[in-house]
């Protein structure tokens, strides 16, 4: 009976020794919810919103950027605006489009219509991509969101925004992340992981080279200039960088308390 | 052996052979009703192909569309319950694997002992049976209480192979209890090879049984022969080949056959431990160091097989592969290398006690330690995260997340190198372990041991040259493509390591006699934790198989609508996996338990009220 009492005690033991070090010995990341699916009124978007919207879908919902960021998995897109146009000229090409739009639009559902040297399926010999059809499966943009993700592609590589945003009816579903507008968030990273501030800026553990590296911007900027910064990004642009990269419509995107404290947190940020 | 005594076995191919062919023709054959009534005798299998009666497309549910049981988490019961089914199903499966080969071996070899040892082990194996067919029975029935949608949609594309299943196991069951019931009945001469020859019809019919219920999971995670509305256009066996079943059916055997070896030497353990004599703690030591070889033996393998699996979800969809290894689930395989960690940690520990069941075993000894601290070096390299969870401040003084020299050691290449290292040093364990009480006698000996040596130093070198090169010199797509040759290099020692000691100790001299029981109660536990971990680790990558498909019953096609749609946290799901593995040893204990009891046989006096 000893024995099987110390067995048993044992196994109780290495048990919990497992449930402790995967509930405190690593970060406990939370899931992002599942997206919803439901109406977004397009027909009273800007071009700026219907941008933003692009980018929320390429970070979000669209899953882009696990693969087309810089561990390099799959070519970078800040400059897909402007080589789209040698693309369709490439005897590689495979496609219908014969615009820029067209091209982008293309590239989302139909990926292996051109292959960049390097980055097609193993044996391929870069004639098949590996990405898939984002209209369908696993991701499942539907058109409106395809439409704002070419739209932000067009924006964010410097090409001329040439999209036009769909009607209503024709945007009958669209990605609407509706937990996230319920409640004024209230950390300061949660709100920078809300914003995507990582991406491009080094800021609260994330590493992005793109922007300035904010970890230490308390110490060159007051509060008054961070809060310019955050709302109207090209009125002062830091030395080195280029005008024009920061998107600029974070003031919509953020509740005044929201900005007030993402505005604090960068201000204490000085060593 | 016997010439005649070959006869059997021929006639064993042929019925096993015959029994898959009719088995095929079962799955197709069920499936009929949807290809084509009217189709002819002469019907091609293109027309087969195009259904008659159309298929319902997946249907698009919402969160009332799934019934509730008040205060009851149909998620966790699911989960618990799909869970608990597979690790009795992964031991009912597995453990007839070796019952049958150290049958045969006990025949080769005519030690009677290989005999009573397999005898054992099936005995165990009766009980989880049972308890394996209730607890299906019981994920049948949450199933279709709780998600009966997802049933209903998977049951009318599979219900051709689901009939088979059910047919298959009925023969399982008769098989098994005639194996078993008829073990001593079907002892001496011909009828041995018999029982041999149901041993092997037991494994083939519990194998389709493993493939068909592969082929339902893995159709979940990669549907075939579906288009985007979830509408299924083939025949069932285009459904059950999926692209990802394969590599779940090779993962999923090799990793039995492991999980049963551990499960096995935990019983042997506890039964070394509560002996009553010192013959049946040289028995059960005999038989703990069987189990544990085993478990090491499919262990080595495995690492392999979860490559290629991983490779194959990258293959089929790359945006699942990058949430397996780069998304949320990143820090489970910190917790699986802890987890692998433990498990070979154990099994060499193991070995290096059994090592003082010799006395010939000392001149080995000075060479443990630095096999622990390679073994130790590179758990620790397999530990490390490529990206630290840091305070601010902290972040600050370190300039960024990574490591400025441990960050290297958190990228795949580093950690491919480190498991490699652990197999070899392991395979060195056992090597040893196996020379403890014998000296060769070759005149080449001096020799053999010298190519060995140099076996292993240019191998090691070369999974090292190999790591850091293409780890750390090349473009980042190439990083993970020294797995494929490393692996490789550590197959090349250790299989050629083996036929050079196999030759040079053929007929080597007995220096200093195994003497079996002699090992302290501390290893013991170390088979303990052998099986403890196992079964935590297949919960845990259970969870990631599942976890991978998100918000998605079946990938891409049919949306989890459920409350319980979101993909719950790596803690959240340890402590249900914990859980799990509470519930799933407290049934072990009750099967082992049965099988002790089983074997009691008292002498009384009188029956029952007749006075003695």
């Amino acid at each position: 009976m000893i024995h099987f009492l110390k067995v048993v005690a044992f196994t109780l033991l290495v048990i919990a020794g497992f449930w402790g070090f995967s509930n405190f010995g690593i970060p406990q990341v939370k899931p992002e919810a599942p997206p919803n699916e439901g109406a977004v009124d397009l027909g009273a978007m800007t071009m700026e919103q219907f941008v933003a919207l692009g980018a929320k879908t390429f970070n979000g919902k669209g899953t882009c950027t696990l693969c087309h960021n810089q561990m390099g998995r799959a070519p970078m897109l800040d400059k897909v605006g402007a080589v789209a146009e040698e693309r369709l000229k490439d005897p590689r090409y495979k496609g219908g489009a014969k615009t820029v739009e067209e091209y982008l639009h293309e590239s989302l559902v139909k990926p292996s219509a051109f292959v960049v040297a390097g980055f097609g399926k193993s044996g391929s010999n870069d004639t098949e991509s590996p990405m898939p059809d984002v209209s369908g499966g696993g991701v499942g943009l539907t058109e409106p969101e395809l439409k704002a993700v070419v739209a932000y592609l067009q924006d964010s590589s410097g090409a001329e925004v040439t999209v036009e945003i769909p009607k209503m009816e024709a945007a009958a579903t669209a990605a609407t992340p509706k937990a996230e507008e319920a409640a004024p968030l209230t950390k300061p990273d949660a709100i920078i992981a809300k914003l995507g501030c990582g991406a491009c800026h080094a800021i609260a553990g994330q590493a992005g080279t793109i922007g300035p590296n904010l970890e230490r911007v308390g110490a060159r900027l007051n509060k008054e200039a961070l809060r310019q910064a955050v709302l109207d990004p090209d009125a002062v642009v830091a030395k080195g960088f280029q005008p024009g990269m920061m998107p600029k419509n974070y003031g919509d995107q953020l509740k005044a308390s929201e900005l007030e404290i993402l505005v604090d947190f960068m201000a204490s940020s000085k060593r | 052996m016997r010439a005649n005594g070959t006869r059997p076995v021929f006639w064993a191919i042929v019925l096993v052979v015959v029994a898959l062919l009719a088995l095929t023709r079962v799955a197709h054959a069920a499936s009929a009703p949807e290809i084509a009534s009217a189709a002819s005798a002469a019907a091609s299998s293109a027309e087969a192909a195009t259904p008659a009666v159309a298929f319902p497309p997946a249907p698009k549910l919402v969160a009332a569309d799934y019934p509730s049981l008040r205060g009851v988490n149909s998620r966790v019961v699911v989960w618990l319950v799909a869970q608990l089914h597979l690790w009795f199903g992964a031991f009912v499966v597995a453990v007839p694997m070796f019952v049958l080969i150290i049958e045969a071996i006990g025949m080769w070899t005519r030690d009677e002992r290989y005999d009573q040892m397999a005898y054992e082990f099936i005995k165990v194996t009766i009980t989880a049976y049972s308890l394996t067919a209730l607890l299906g029975g019981l994920l049948t029935f949450s199933l279709l209480l709780f998600y009966p949608h997802l049933f209903n949609y998977l049951a009318v594309i599979f219900k051709g192979s689901m009939f088979a299943y059910a047919l298959l196991f009925f023969a399982e069951s008769a098989v098994l209890y005639m194996y078993y019931y008829g073990w001593h009945w079907l002892q001496g001469g011909d009828r041995k090879w018999v029982h041999l020859t149901l041993g092997l019809l037991l494994n083939a019919v519990g194998l389709q049984l493993m493939f068909l219920a592969n082929a339902w999971t893995t159709f979940m995670m990669s549907p075939a022969a579906v288009d985007a509305a979830g509408v299924f256009n083939g025949d069932t066996w285009a459904a059950i080949h999926n692209f990802l079943w394969n590599p779940i059916n090779i993962h999923r055997a090799v990793a039995n056959v492991a999980y049963g070896g551990s499960i096995v030497g935990a019983y042997a353990a506890f039964k070394f431990l509560s002996a009553a004599s010192e013959k049946e703690r040289a028995h059960y030591d005999w038989m703990g160091y069987n189990a544990n070889f085993i478990a090491i033996a499919a262990l080595l393998p495995l690492p392999f097989a979860g490559y290629y699996l991983t490779a194959e979800i990258y293959a089929y969809s790359q945006q699942m592969g990058i949430t397996l290894m780069g998304g949320v689930f990143a820090w489970l395989f910190i917790i699986q290398a802890v987890l692998i960690g433990a498990l070979f940690l154990s099994a060499n520990y193991y070995l290096w006690c059994g090592m003082g069941r010799s006395d010939g075993a000392c001149r080995y000894n000075p060479a443990i330690k630095y096999i622990a601290i390679v073994l130790v070096g590179a758990f620790l390299v397999w530990f490390t995260p490529h990206t630290l969870v840091l305070t601010n401040s902290e972040l600050k003084d370190l300039g960024g997340p990574y490591h400025k020299y441990l960050g290297a050691l958190g990228i795949m290449p580093a950690k491919n190198t480190a498991v490699n290292f652990l197999i070899v040093f392991t395979f060195m364990s056992f090597l040893f372990y196996r020379r403890s009480n014998k000296v060769a006698t070759v005149p080449w000996a001096a020799a053999g041991n010298a190519a060995q040596v140099a076996l292993f130093v240019a191998g090691l070198a070369n999974i090292v040259v190999l790591g850091v090169y293409y780890g750390y010199f090349t473009n980042t797509v190439y990083k993970v493509a020294a797995s494929v040759p490393q692996v490789l290099t550590t197959l090349v020692i250790i299989v050629a390591s083996v036929v050079i000691d196999a030759f040079m100790y053929k007929g080597a001299r007995e220096v200093a006699p195994l003497r079996w029981g002699r090992m302290p109660d501390r290893s013991q536990y170390a088979l303990f934790l052998l099986a403890v971990a196992f079964t935590w680790l297949m919960g845990l990558m259970g969870y990631v198989r599942s976890g991978i498909r998100q918000h998605w019953h079946v990938s891409g096609i049919f949306r989890d609508a459920s409350p319980d749609a979101f993909t719950p946290g790596l803690g959240y799901a340890a402590s249900v996996v914990s859980v799990g593995t509470i519930l799933f040893m407290a049934m072990v204990i009750f099967v082992f338990w049965l099988a002790a009891i089983g074997g009691r046989h008292p002498v009384v006096k009188g029956y029952w009220k007749v006075a003695a």
